[in-house]
């Protein structure tokens, strides 16, 4: 029971993560090898902004 | 698990959920507990995923376990991610997850609990569900492309074109009417529209503390933002019962309507970063929240619904919106049964992000009934207060009279009591003057939701907190709708206008962006200003007029599912895609029809445009009867222009299944090559 509710905690965290981009801007760090700063995030705005922007939301 | 047990577990699933059903269908006369509503739904969806699903993933689409997805083939820790299915699933749904399947059933509760139930339930399991499951595998087998690069490649030029200009249309008419959902919330409320100011503060702050102070901490920020739009909504009493103050708060329906105008176009213009993408954080993280804290507040509270199965308005005569059950019901709730814009969804982000072939049912069809679920609680807080405030906060001044005391005894004269002293009381204890007139459904759902919340946390003390919690909610979900769809809508006219002179397809050049923006606001500007100045209230023709432009998206991507079924060699099972396509062609068709040439003037555009001449000649104000008949006209005309686009495409597909069904032409589906995938191998290995 106790690991069942760790384990969903565990999920519903990695899911907000990832809806709230925490996770993407990980991998971003990741990929470019560095560690996070102003510049870094203000990199990773830019790279993902074109997709951000195009983004629809539904009614 | 032993066979008998589970052959038994899911006997009793369809037990409970047909003797739900049988209750909620044919109790008459006293009311029922919401419960019942719940239990019906959840036994549904059960008995949909578990049978219907399960056979289309088997049967019509052959699901591939082995077939490696774009997520996995194309990763590049940007855009094609493999995740994990569960994260996919809370993705797609917050994505998906608007205000139409909150407004929508709070509009169509006006013909009783009953149509609007069922139909979510039917809808959603054999329509909007495949939809979703079936658009989003098809756009995994295809690289993640959007559903009008399919319509080109699948069914021809034309199915594209007509894609693009349906997502154009939807854009802008889906923008003018909730925006004006948001000025009917406000207008009059000084206390909804300071929490509404604030929080375009609240999102460039977030905005430069995610940018600035704390990089990348988006739950941390989003959270800090959440305590900041509750300090507001405390503010927000403050203000309004502070004599200059709410003074400058209260603002008019048309103040209200230039002022969001503004707002939208120069949200379109401003760097992301700055508002749009903090705002959409805050929406997102108070939407969950929201949703999840009015199911457990169902759960808890149990409350009883008082409005009757079916009222009186089933004839069509209603005054929320004027029709028949038959078509209007099944426009009137689009998210939450089947929204072509779910396709859009489908072949966005969620295509890029699934692992494997099989997970597409659980995020396509299953993420769909989470969102039905949310309609079927919205029917319950539309349906939770008396039918008589029901009809006194939705029913335009025009059909009821201007007076409290003139509305609420037209509205008991139709067999629903209510007195001026009822709703002065409700009104007080939401922390308004009057809830006279607040058509657009958001009000009548937070004075549900305040209802419910009211008696499981806080009670009566806290009802006016809870009130204005809902309107910030919703206002806050589709100010969000605004600046994405603007956005969205200025880069298709970029892209179109980019064909023809080449620097306006330039995403970055500024006067390409401020033309193209104030194209954008202008067109869904005059939608919301037309609906601003409607003596009917606006929402009764363009509501409708929402509802028929999303459902014909929705036939769009069920004509290209179609088409990429009958070209798979399942054409016998093409029924899956086809029964609910001709459903919303007869639905869709018939709302047209009526919405264009009924003679009834609150129904048929050209009627009510005519009656409106008629009165020019003895009115003081013959250029305001112009307008309106223009206004009448031009939905028509649009209306009219949906319809032919929609054939346009039907012709099309129906032309190429003939073709390929009778042998004249080859039958060849443009997918991506297959590719093993190495999950499958490491789960073997």
């Amino acid at each position: 029971m106790r690991d069942s509710v760790s384990r969903f905690g565990r999920l519903l965290l990695a899911a907000l993560r990832e809806i709230f981009e925490e996770s993407a801007y990980e991998r971003f760090l990741k990929r470019r090898g560095c560690g996070s700063s102003r510049e870094a995030y203000a990199a990773f705005l830019h790279e993902t902004q074109h997709a951000r922007e195009r983004r629809a939301r539904c009614c | 698990m032993p066979k008998l047990s589970r052959i038994l577990i899911w006997c009793g699933v369809v037990g409970a959920g047909v003797l739900s059903l049988a209750t909620i269908a044919l109790r008459r006369g006293e009311p029922i507990n919401a419960m019942w509503l719940v239990v019906a739904a959840v036994c549904t969806y059960a008995v949909g995923y578990r049978f219907y699903s399960k056979f289309l993933a088997a049967k019509v689409l052959v699901l591939d376990p082995t077939r490696a997805t774009p997520a996995e083939r194309l990763d590049n820790g940007r855009d094609f991610v493999p995740t994990n299915k569960w994260i996919v699933f809370g993705h797609h749904f917050a994505a998906i997850a608007g205000p139409g399947p909150l407004v929508g059933p709070v509009l169509a509760a006006q013909f009783g609990y009953l149509p609007g139930t069922l139909w979510v339930l039917a809808g959603a399991v054999l329509g909007g569900c495949v939809q979703d499951f079936v658009i989003l595998l098809f756009s995994v087998r295809r690289d993640g492309k959007s559903l009008t690069e399919m319509a080109r490649e699948e069914i021809g030029p034309v199915g594209g074109f007509v894609a693009y200009l349906a997502v154009v249309s939807i854009i802008v008419i889906l923008l003018g009417v909730i925006a004006l959902v948001v000025v009917n919330a406000l207008k009059s409320s000084p206390w909804g529209t300071f929490t509404i100011a604030m929080t375009i503060p609240i999102a460039l702050l977030m905005g430069l503390y995610l940018r600035r102070i704390r990089p990348g901490k988006v739950l941390e920020t989003s959270l800090l933002g959440f305590v900041l739009v509750v300090l507001a909504i405390l503010g927000g009493q403050w203000v309004s019962q502070h004599a200059m103050l709410a003074n400058w708060f209260t603002l008019t329906a048309p103040t209200l309507a230039i002022l969001i105008i503004v707002y939208g176009f120069a949200a379109s213009a401003l760097p992301v970063w700055l508002l749009l993408a903090p705002r959409d954080y805050l929406s997102t993280f108070v939407k969950l929240g929201t949703i999840a804290l009015l199911a457990i507040g169902i759960v808890l509270v149990r409350p009883t619904l008082h409005m009757p199965a079916l009222t009186r308005f089933v004839d069509g005569t209603g005054p929320v919106f004027a029709g028949s059950i038959f078509p209007f019901a099944f426009i009137t709730i689009a998210c939450g049964a089947i929204s072509g814009f779910h396709s859009l969804i489908s072949s966005g982000t969620t295509p890029k992000l699934v692992s494997r072939e099989p997970e597409t049912r659980m995020v396509g069809y299953g993420a769909m009934m989470a969102e039905s679920l949310v309609a079927v609680m919205a029917m319950i807080a539309a349906c939770v207060m008396q039918p008589g405030v029901y009809f006194s906060i939705n029913s335009p001044t025009a059909i009821v009279g201007a007076t409290a005391d003139a509305a609420t005894a037209t509205i008991s004269s139709w067999g629903f009591p209510v007195t001026a002293g009822d709703m002065a009381t409700l009104a007080s204890a939401v922390g308004e003057k009057t809830l006279f007139n607040r058509t657009g459904g958001a009000p009548a759902f937070a004075v549900g939701m305040a209802q419910i919340f009211a008696h499981s946390l806080g009670g009566q003390a806290v009802m006016a907190i809870w009130y204005h919690f809902a309107i910030m909610f919703e206002a806050l979900f589709i100010l969000t709708i605004l600046d994405a769809g603007t956005r969205v809508g200025r880069f298709m006219v970029q892209d179109a206008l980019g064909h023809i002179w080449k620097p306006m397809g330039r995403t970055s050049w500024y006067p390409s962006i401020l033309f193209t923006s104030g194209v954008i606001v202008a067109m869904w500007g005059y939608f919301l200003w037309q609906g601003v100045k409607d003596p009917l209230g606006g929402i009764n023709s363009l509501w409708p007029l929402f509802g028929i432009s999303n459902q014909l998206l929705a036939t769009v991507a069920l004509c290209v599912a179609t088409t990429i079924i009958i070209k798979m060699g399942r054409a016998r099972y093409a029924f899956a895609t086809l029964v609910p396509l001709v459903w919303l062609v007869s639905v869709t068709f018939t709302a047209s029809y009526h919405k264009i040439f009924n003679t009834n003037p609150r129904i048929g555009f050209l009627a009510h445009a005519q009656q409106t001449l008629g009165q020019m000649a003895t009115s003081p104000k013959p250029q305001e009867l112009a307008r309106i008949a223009f206004n009448d006209r031009l939905d028509a005309a649009v209306t009219g222009v949906l319809v032919v686009l929609v054939l346009l495409i039907l012709t099309e597909s129906l032309l190429d299944w003939v073709r390929i069904l009778s042998g004249r032409r080859e039958a060849r589906v443009k997918e991506s090559p297959f590719v093993m995938t190495n999950f499958a191998a490491e789960e073997q290995g």
